[in-house]
């Protein structure tokens, strides 16, 4: 069992009356990894999520958790994941540890067994103090935190997060960001987010999705370097634009050279260079050779959030899978 | 077993923590005393020969006991979880339809059940008043009981259906509304025909409720209506679980 993917999805298909909402998707996640789910609005991320916790059936197309159909097993299935969906419904007349024992016990845990669970959960989701509190009258974050406790409360192998994070002021956004990444390991997690910071930080792998596709399946430094082809290299150098072309011929490695006027005598120069090569060193070295006053050397990386829209980008991004 | 029962508690007690369990109870306990109120009333204009028990469902403010609180009962159990998303929470849980549509049948009709408990009280009201013991006798009362049950459990089976075919408690509490009073009209045209015959006044008093409950007042359980409430009870409920089915049909 040990090395057999968590979730394998396979040509995966759901049509809705009129509309596709997944294509033909393909794709497996393993043990311990945490994956984030990324599209845009009806991309099929949700659609997706749902296929996978048994709560729709797929028109065509296999997708298996932990080994067990979703379709076929699905109440194997259904044991061995916790689902938090969109807008994390709850039961807003039941009390924060009623709710959470109710969903414990029919999760199928034991009475004893489950008030243990309850008091690590809510430990977890910083929730013992308001554990006695009625859902309904909590806030936004309190309530996000008790969806995500229901989800971990039979501490399932696979945890699927819809959008976990809606909501939450930026400190509860770091505790439960936290709490996702030191759920890897032991539970496999996926989540969807539009807050790409996010899946950054957390995640260990990136699935792009736009209607109905996946466009990209890597990790974010990977899918960064595919993209961008090369690194790009930014310097502010006091030097004539002439003077810079001709000195940037010595350096073999530059593919491309773009430079801009900039504060001062200074000319902003944006190069990349082939192959993803390091070229800091070899501009350090003309600008000091020649004696021209340096004042900004970095290379920039494409962050998650240029990749997203640059996959996602209608007419881009289709040959990038 | 264990997701049934699970269930049952928690629905049963969302009744007891929401606003509309007590006034439902409310509800019923005021059309009661309205009955009681003309029971007693006919009761000082002289004796009658009807049981007491029956002489309840006599009153015309009976029926609107029934008309008015299996819908109000029945429309949140499967339109408010659609309608909230907690459906989603719900089946994507290890429990089977089939255990979800008899917990909250099961509770609905708990809650029913204890709805009518003053009822009891009332007959005993009557029987602490009145000299002659035998006016309410207990197989009556019985008698009684068992009538409201499968009534209830005709009533609340309906409810579920039409709770589950739509996210919207309203429309679910008008189906269910609708369903109630065509029966009781029904009712009342068996009543007005039966001495045409035919072939549709007499599937007509089959189904005539409330001839039934009154046989039931009187203490007679009569195994065809026994039979004829399970059935439909349990078709009505193999409906509901087949909506609910639906969802993974492909």
């Amino acid at each position: 069992m040990g090395n057999d993917p968590m979730i394998e999805v396979a040509d995966l298909t759901k049509k809705y009356p009129g509309r596709t909402a997944i294509a033909g998707l393909t794709f497996q996640v393993g043990r311990g990894e945490i994956v984030g789910f990324l599209g845009p609005n009806g991309a099929g991320k949700s659609t997706t999520m749902r296929i996978l916790s048994c709560y729709l059936p797929a028109t065509s197309g296999t997708a298996r958790v932990a080994g067990y159909d979703v379709f076929t097993q699905s109440m194997e299935v259904r044991r061995r994941i916790g689902y938090m969906p969109e807008n994390n419904p709850l039961h807003p007349e039941m009390r924060v540890r009623e709710y959470l024992k109710f969903r414990a016990r029919l999760k199928g845990l034991g009475i004893v067994r489950s008030r243990e669970r309850v008091d690590t959960v809510l430990e977890q989701c910083s929730l013992t103090g308001v554990s006695k509190r009625i859902v309904g009258q909590l806030s936004k974050g309190f309530r996000q935190r008790v969806g995500l406790a229901d989800a971990l409360v039979h501490e399932p192998d696979l945890i699927i997060l819809d959008e976990p994070t809606i909501g939450l002021d930026p400190e509860q956004l770091r505790s439960v960001r936290q709490l996702i990444k030191n759920l890897g390991g032991k539970h496999t997690v996926l989540i969807s987010t539009h807050i790409l910071p996010e899946v950054e930080m957390t995640c260990s792998r990136v699935l792009i999705m736009r209607q109905g596709r996946i466009l990209a399946a890597d990790t974010p430094d990977n899918l960064g370097r595919a993209l961008s082809g090369a690194h790009q290299v930014v310097a502010e150098i006091a030097a004539t634009e002439a003077e810079l072309r001709e000195a940037f011929e010595d350096i073999p490695e530059l593919n491309d050279c773009d430079l801009a006027p900039a504060e001062g005598d200074y000319m902003r120069c944006s190069v990349t260079a082939a192959d993803g090569a390091d070229v800091r060193v070899q501009i350090y070295d003309m600008a000091r050779a020649r004696n021209w006053r340096l004042r900004e050397l970095t290379r920039s990386r494409l962050t998650l959030e240029d990749i997203y829209v640059r996959v996602t980008r209608p007419d881009g991004g289709e040959d990038r899978n | 077993m264990r997701p049934y029962l699970v269930l049952l508690r928690r629905e049963l007690g969302s009744y007891f923590v929401s606003f509309i369990g007590y006034l439902v109870i409310a509800l019923a306990i005021g059309e009661m005393g309205l009955c009681f109120f003309s029971l007693v009333q006919s009761l000082r204009n002289g004796s009658t020969p009807m049981p007491l028990v029956e002489l309840f469902f006599a009153t015309q403010f009976f029926w609107l006991i029934f008309l008015t609180t299996a819908p109000v009962i029945t429309m949140r159990l499967f339109a408010l979880e659609k309608d909230s998303g907690t459906f989603e929470t719900l089946m994507t849980a290890p429990v089977t339809e089939l255990q979800v549509v008899m917990a909250k049948f099961s509770a609905a009709l708990l809650f029913y059940m204890i709805m009518w408990a003053p009822f009891v009280g009332c007959a005993f009201l009557v029987r602490h008043f009145v000299n002659d013991p035998s006016v309410v006798d207990l197989t009556t009362m019985g008698g009684t009981f068992i009538g409201l049950f499968l009534l209830g459990c005709l009533f609340i089976s309906f409810g579920c259906l039409a709770s589950s075919v739509t996210k919207n408690q309203i429309v679910a509490a008008m189906i269910s509304f609708a369903f109630g009073v065509s029966l009781f009209v029904v009712s009342l045209l068996a009543d007005q025909f039966a001495s045409a015959g035919g072939l549709v006044t007499m599937a007509f008093q089959r189904i005539a409720v409330t001839d039934h409950l009154q046989e039931f007042a009187r203490g007679i359980v009569d195994s065809r209506q026994v039979v004829f409430y399970l059935s439909t009870t349990g078709l009505l409920l193999f409906l509901t679980h087949r909506v609910l089915e639906s969802r993974r049909w492909k």
